[in-house]
């Protein structure tokens, strides 16, 4: 047997032309609202007014008697199943406490009753004519009050539940808890030399995918249901929808076509029900689309948290001790509840695992106030605040450097924290060792390329009225949900030598769909634009999970990969009979099967043969993946910012992000992952916010007061890929998508004290709360004490 | 109400409601690749040119175009030919979900065709009523750079 070494990559690591680019800079591409459905209804739904009430009555007489509108669908109409918005795997680990609709509203914007029309603007008319009585009850506006005695009980319905073993308790406005400790905590205490206290908040905020969420429902030729949507969880939109409308899910087929976004708030099932059951009820086409009000007070949210933190550290630096206590916000529904809380420990406490006492203690609270929701980072971005503010202050008591600190205590390669068992997803999590860790070499390449030997200099710097700072921070997150998650792809050959390539993995404009080419190419030795890729359609596509818990590249590329492998061998063996040749003698290069005497036979004829010639059959596969492992990706973030004395507003002037994410299959993809995720995480580290008025409704639900930033906003941006190679991952890839977006706060936060010496604890660092900070300081400068 | 209009150098008549909106109008005629995303005139995903100006259709009336020359995405490259300004935001990876960038192209042609060499400022000010989630906008200011050089017979 002869063997042909392979030299490195050919596809992999490379930028190749994005699979779906020309069709979306061209206007090409179809979004759901971009598909002309004839005799489609627009569904319209009204929303609550009220925090919290029961509905008495509805009246939708006058509304009926608009012309073009069809229904106006209540409570009444629709099975009264419980279940979750969460479009998680099944079993949920989320609270089973929502209803299609309902008698009882629990927030401002929780949906009352659907209209359907024959015009947007009917639907609309036919929604200020409906008339409904509230009994309005006391509402819970702080999740600090949700669990005294005598809190109103938000979910009083007997139906709410949990349906894993977990603790769960309405009566006390309890959506779900967790803690674990290891080690002695008091002894870890006792052996450090500084123990350090704070508390830090974290706010709401919304995904702000540009395309809102959107569904079209339909009826086909054989009555199926039909459901095109803007989804991140195709395969369990179908499975939550049939369930909640009692419908077998063979009855119903779930489309993604090009999708706008999606950033978390996609992988919730919101609209896809109340479409289905408009379109059951009449049996036209039905389409909703959310407006940008209806985004921001309506859909789905970052938890809002309040984070106790206890540390302890020795003079040398290495910590001993650390406690993180979490009161999580998950508003009037608890959708990611528990899971959302669990990776606010288990995807940041690893990180320190020389720290050998650790506790986690994490209630997620209902309130009246909107929903929370996965959002990219996923409790991470809420905990690496909290952390990394409290070691940088830590650092300066300790008069260290704060990037030795990190470099003393952050875990390396071959080493393993007992969180990682400890504290999982509704169950406990999986023991993993760190195979690949590039923090060292991202810290290293970060400081040089942020020149942060220099920090203090460039102080001197600014202009008066100014002041300069630099902050840092490290992180971690993880790529997939270990032994949870599932990801397949199917595969068959054409005659002509090119492949389909059929994944339920959701490309919702992150690119999936090229890297899972890319992938499939580099084993078949062909270029990206001899495969087709088609993602999702649950009829057509084999099952995945879905685009979320950062799975797709590292967990739908693995099976990707398996799945070429097989086509490989198929191809090998028609080979073999057509050079007549054992497969062990052959390689694959250029399109064509090669043996080491010279000959060869191109894939087109490869396939050609298979499709018509001789021993006819078609040459495909079909393969899934699950990981045993959930590899970390790193990253080292450094900021420098300027402050405003006078107006206290920060303007970020530099901002360099040194990440490994073990092999960038695409890495011009993978820097626009960073890079979105950092705008993302800046934006809502000074600007983005929710604000309430008294009676809980959010009161800038545009993008003309709900400021995220834009092309003028830019600061400098740096991103370093930092390569390791992950051996369980498709040719040594990790993860990418989400973890820049945990590092802004507090490294932007470490930045504005290191120019003004305030500590900002409670985001976003606005203009005022600067500017307060100032004052205060100020103040007790001058009170000599 | 009948308007006159010419829509990527064809000239259309169409009937339309006094209250519809240009985005609406381009959209139910199908020209859908004029976004939506927010209808309030906040996130610039429905631009169009009008009369060589990036404009907001979504705040505009379709009565208000009666008599103007409006260029949408489709009229400035196909996937076959495409314009520089598409080539470049592909190649640079300034399309991630890709919804907000016809909008982003056509800011980008209204600044080229103005100003053909601009600098990375003008440029950021130029697409800074276009919201983009996905990208952080580096590569999408990277992109009109490179447009601009190509445009020029540079790249
Ligand atoms: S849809 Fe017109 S500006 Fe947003
Ligand atoms: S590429 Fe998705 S919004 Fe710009």
């Amino acid at each position: 047997m002869a063997v042909k070494i392979k030299e490195g990559f050919k596809v992999v690591g490379k930028s190749v032309q994005k699979v779906d680019g020309f069709s979306l800079a061209c206007g090409k591409a179809k979004f759901v609202d971009d598909f002309d459905l004839p005799g489609c209804l627009y569904c319209k739904i009204l929303t609550s007014p009220h925090a919290h009430a029961r509905i008495k009555s509805i009246d939708a007489t006058e509304a009926l008697k608009i012309p073009g509108v069809i229904t106006v669908m209540t409570h009444e109409d629709v099975p009264r199943i419980a279940h979750t918005t969460a479009g998680q795997g099944y079993p949920e680990p989320s609270p089973y406490d929502t209803f299609i609709l309902d008698k009882k509203v629990r927030f401002v914007g929780d949906r009352v009753c659907a209209v359907a029309a024959e015009t947007k603007e009917s639907a609309i008319e036919a929604l200020k004519r409906i008339k409904v009585e509230y009994e309005v009850l006391e509402a819970i506006l702080d999740p600090r009050e949700s669990m005294k005695e005598g809190a109103p009980v938000i979910h009083d319905e007997e139906e709410a539940r949990m349906i894993i073993p977990v603790p769960y308790d309405k009566e006390k406005n309890l959506a779900s808890h967790a803690d674990f400790t290891v080690g002695d905590m008091e002894k870890g205490f006792e052996e450090a030399d500084v123990v350090f206290e704070r508390e830090y908040e974290s706010h709401y905020a919304q995904h702000c995918p540009m395309e809102p969420h959107i569904c079209a429902t339909y009826l086909d030729e054989n009555n199926r249901l039909v459901i095109m949507t803007s989804t991140q969880v195709p395969f369990h939109v179908r499975r939550i929808v049939a369930e909640r409308l009692q419908l077998p899910i063979k009855r119903v087929r779930v489309i993604k076509p090009r999708i706008g976004g999606g950033f978390g708030a996609k992988q919730e099932v919101l609209l896809e029900d109340i479409c289905s059951a408009l379109t059951l009820k009449t049996g036209r086409p039905v389409k909703y689309e959310m407006t940008r009000k209806e985004e921001f007070m309506s859909s789905r949210t970052r938890h809002p948290q309040i984070l106790k933190m206890k540390v302890g550290a020795k003079k040398d630096g290495k910590l001993t001790a650390i406690s993180m206590k979490v009161l999580m916000n998950t508003g009037a529904y608890g959708s990611h509840a528990l899971t959302v809380a669990c990776n606010t420990g288990s995807k940041v406490l690893p990180l320190y695992n020389k720290a050998l006492n650790v506790e986690f203690w994490a209630d997620s609270v209902y309130t009246n106030l909107p929903v929370g929701g996965a959002y990219r980072g996923y409790g991470a971005t809420q905990g690496y605040f909290a952390m990394e503010c409290i070691l940088d202050e830590i650092s300066r008591e300790l008069d260290m450097d704060p990037v030795e600190l990190r470099k003393i205590n952050h875990i390396k390669t071959g080493e393993s924290s007992p969180v990682f068992a400890a504290l999982g997803e509704g169950k406990p999590g999986v023991e993993q060792k760190v195979g690949s860790c590039g923090l060292g070499a991202c810290i290293e390449r970060g400081m040089e390329e942020f020149d942060w030997a220099k920090r203090e200099d460039r102080k001197k710097e600014v202009s008066p009225g100014k002041k300069r700072g630099s902050g840092m921070c490290i992180l971690m997150q993880g790529s997939s949900i270990p032994e949870i998650d599932m990801g397949a792809a199917s595969m068959k050959m054409n005659e002509d030598g090119s492949f389909n390539l059929n994944v339920g993995a959701t490309d919702l404009g992150t690119g999936s769909d090229t890297v899972l080419a890319q992938v499939a190419a580099e084993v078949l030795e062909i270029p990206v634009d001899d495969i087709i890729v088609y993602s999702s359609d649950t009829d057509m596509t084999p099952f995945d999970v879905g685009a979320y818990a950062s799975s797709t590249t590292y967990l739908s590329g693995y099976a990707v990969k398996k799945c070429a492998q097989k086509i490989k061998r198929q191809i090998l063996k028609v080979a073999g009979e057509m050079l007549e040749k054992d497969s062990y003698d052959l390689y694959l290069e250029d399109k064509k099967v090669h043996d080491f005497d010279g000959n060869s036979v191109t894939y087109k004829e490869i396939g050609t043969r298979a499709l018509y010639e001789t021993d006819q059959h078609q040459i495909g596969a079909i393969a899934s993946h699950i990981s045993h492992k959930s590899p970390p990706p790193f990253a080292a973030h450094f900021a420098e910012v300027e402050v405003d004395t006078d107006t206290g507003k920060t303007e970020v002037l530099r901002y360099v992000c040194a990440i490994d994410c073990g092999t960038a299959i695409h890495p011009r993809l993978a820097e626009g992952q960073c890079e979105g995720a950092l705008l993302n995480g800046i934006s809502f580290a000074l600007t983005e916010e929710y604000v309430f008025n008294k009676k809980g409704r959010m009161m800038n639900a545009d993008f003309g007061s709900y400021k995220i930033f834009s092309t003028g906003d830019l600061p400098e941006m740096k991103v370093i890929l930092v390569p390791t190679y992950e051996v369980t991952g498709p040719f040594g890839a990790k993860s990418v998508s989400e973890i820049n977006i945990n590092g802004p706060m507090p490294a932007i936060g470490n930045a504005i004290f290191d120019a003004v010496g305030i500590r900002l604890k409670h985001a976003p660092f606005t203009p005022e709360k600067v500017l307060m900070g100032i004052l205060e300081q100020k103040e007790k400068e001058a009170v000599p004490v | 109400m009948g308007i006159e209009i010419t829509i990527n150098g064809e000239k259309k008549v169409w009937d339309t409601k006094p209250s519809e909106t240009l985005l609406d109008a381009l959209r139910n005629h199908g020209y859908k690749s004029v976004k939506r995303g927010c209808d309030e005139g906040h996130c610039g995903a429905c631009t169009v040119l009008v009369d060589g100006k990036a404009i907001k259709s979504c705040v505009m009336l379709a009565g208000q175009a009666h008599k103007r020359n409006i260029v949408t995405i489709e009229g400035i490259g196909t996937i076959d030919e495409p314009h520089p300004l598409q080539k470049a935001f592909v190649h640079t990876g300034g399309v991630q979900c890709g919804y907000c960038v016809p909008g982003m192209i056509l800011s980008a042609k209204a600044l080229l065709d103005e100003n053909p060499v601009p600098t990375e400022e003008e440029i950021k000010t130029a697409l800074d009523g276009n919201l983009c989630r996905c990208t952080g906008y580096v590569k999408q200011v990277e992109a009109v750079g490179l447009a601009s050089k190509m445009m020029r017979g540079e790249n």
